[in-house]
């Protein structure tokens, strides 16, 4: 039991000439809720196919709960989630949900999973009239119906209404309580901030940062602003308290960290005064994870 | 908001459970479509209803009743082993309902052994439906029903396996439509309700390696001429059922 519930090595995946997955390497922790956040095309769906044993990798080492994602025994542990679908398109949402219980030992009662995912008035509507939301909560539903120790949830809330996001969001976090493991794929920096304890950053198939959602936001706050590339931020420091940073990412973007006082603003300011230039969008405030990527990356997350 | 035991408690149900609650859901699934229906019942019975009633076809010293119901018996077998079962599966492929059950206890030879039981299901409530409807009509089998089981187990392997190769390889809506031109052509050229001595001799002893007139032939030895089994259909079937299994295992893919 002391293997972690999901360990990948340099993972790598191709589709045809395209490299998917190209030296990845994460671990999620047993009970907790790890996010791999990053752009559409990043690799996170591939990653956590591989995972499920729905792929093969064409390099690296996945172990699951400690065992290969194509063991047998991990289907009664583990729940999935696809991105899309999966659901025949007549089969009525009470039904799906009660064939899934039955292929488990000790499933959850199915109206009371419905009751709870505000599924019980669409009980008897064929899935293929549900709408996005309610689709999505019923995949969900499936995913966990059969109590396992370990969840993989590709986009939980890709297209949801604030409400269904919400419902997944405190089930996900009742699931973290029971001591579930959960692993989730999301492009949503504020989803990741608020569930996981851990969160992998993935740009291009590979891992760019990871941690806590704290630990790559930073606690301190931060001064930012826009104007035109290329100022000589070297000369602000001087005019700065020590341990200030300063950094242009990407062009024409602006982060000063620091102590952000009164005086620091005033400083930023007159200097920006003094070299002719108007600060556009001046803020402060809380790195974001958003933020992170795109210092990361020089690009935005969507 | 209910309480909820999200505790983990995994564990799979015994394969017996597992393959019952599947069987039930395609069988479900199935009686519930209402274009699968019009191929597996009402056809069958508008063509033995109205071909033996109306003087359409030669059919040479037989009675009309004896000489169609077990063509359209082994209709009824192609049309709900071999097109039901591959336009269905050909959409659970699409839909990503292979992959999602994949992802459950239920194994793959699970899914197969529950798909085949619900084959065997409906197609007992299509044999029970046009025996019955042939017997109103006049029919008298000159042999026993028994001696029809055999033909009809292979033929629905052979069918089986012929529908989730064509399933397993092609799209969905390709799979659509090439399973109702096979299921057209067969019954124009199989023996289901013209004879196959309409064609020319040549033609004839080709056609009699298909499948469906492997099963019609078989199925009018034992209940139309009263002989015991006839082993050329069988081995026909039999043939089939292998070529097509195995290249369905081969080439069959889930997602």
């Amino acid at each position: 039991m002391d293997s972690p519930a999901v360990e990948v090595i340099d993972l790598v995946k191709r589709y045809g000439g395209a490299t998917a997955v190209d030296g990845l390497t994460l671990s999620a922790a047993r009970g907790a809720v790890t996010a791999i956040l990053g752009p559409n095309g990043a690799g996170k769906t591939s990653t956590i196919e591989i995972c499920e044993g729905f792929r093969e990798a064409d390099g690296g080492t996945v172990r699951v709960l400690g065992l290969p994602p194509s063991d047998g025994s991990l289907r009664a542990r583990v729940g999935v989630m696809l991105q899309a679908g999966g659901v025949p398109p007549a089969v009525r949402c009470g039904e799906w949900l009660r064939l899934v219980s039955r292929f488990y030992a000790r499933p959850l009662a199915p109206d009371a999973l419905m009751a709870r995912l505000g599924l019980t008035d669409h009980a008897r509507t064929p899935y293929r009239r549900l709408s996005g939301g309610q689709q999505q909560r019923l995949s969900l539903a499936a995913a966990v119906i059969g109590r396992p120790e370990l969840v993989f949830l590709d986009e939980p809330t890709a297209g949801l209404d604030p409400q269904a996001r919400h419902a997944c969001w405190d089930l996900v976090a009742d699931l973290r309580t029971a001591g579930v493991g959960v692993v989730l794929t999301t492009h949503h920096m504020d989803e990741a901030e608020r569930l996981a304890d851990h969160v992998v950053i993935i740009d291009r198939g590979r891992v760019v940062a990871e941690g806590s959602p704290a630990s790559l936001t930073g606690a301190e706050r931060q001064l930012r602003f826009r104007a035109r590339p290329g100022l000589a931020l070297e000369e602000l420091l001087t005019a700065l308290p020590t341990g200030s940073a300063a950094k242009e990412s990407p062009a024409g973007h602006y982060i000063i960290e620091g102590q952000v006082d009164p005086e620091l603003l005033a400083t930023v300011t007159a200097w920006c005064a003094a070299e002719g230039v108007t600060a556009d969008d001046l803020s402060i405030e809380r790195r974001t994870l958003e933020d992170v990527f795109l210092e990361l990356t020089g690009r935005e997350l969507r | 908001m209910t309480a909820l035991d999200l505790t983990p408690a995994p564990g799979a149900a015994p394969l017996g459970r597992m393959v019952a609650a599947q069987a039930g859901a395609e069988i479900r699934a199935i009686l519930r479509n209402g274009e699968q229906l019009l191929l597996t019942l009402i056809i069958p019975v508008l063509l033995l209803v109205g071909f033996s009633l109306a003087p359409l076809v030669d059919v040479g010293q037989a009675r009309r009743i004896d000489f169609l119901t077990p063509g359209v018996l082994a209709l009824a077998i192609m049309s709900t082993a071999f097109t039901g079962q591959a336009i269905a599966t050909g959409f659970e492929r699409r839909y990503g309902v292979l992959k999602r059950l994949g992802a459950t206890p239920l194994s793959r030879a699970g899914l197969l052994l529950a798909k085949t039981l619900a084959v065997l299901a409906v197609e007992l409530l299509q044999i029970v439906v046009i025996v019955g409807v042939a017997l109103a009509l006049g029919w008298r089998p000159a042999g026993s029903l028994l001696a029809a089981v055999p033909y009809l187990l292979l033929g629905t392997a052979a069918f089986s396996g012929l529908g989730l190769l064509m399933a397993g390889v092609l799209r969905a809506e390709a799979t659509l439509a090439a399973a109702n031109l096979v299921y057209l052509v067969l019954l124009g050229c199989g023996g289901v309700v013209f004879p196959l001595s309409v064609f020319p001799g040549g033609v004839e002893s080709v056609l009699e390696l298909l499948p469906i007139s492997a099963l019609t032939g078989g199925l009018r030895a034992v209940l139309m001429d009263g002989e015991g089994l006839a082993l050329g259909p069988l081995a026909v079937l039999a043939a089939w059922t292998v070529v097509t299994l195995g290249l369905a295992a081969r080439t069959f893919r889930w997602e």
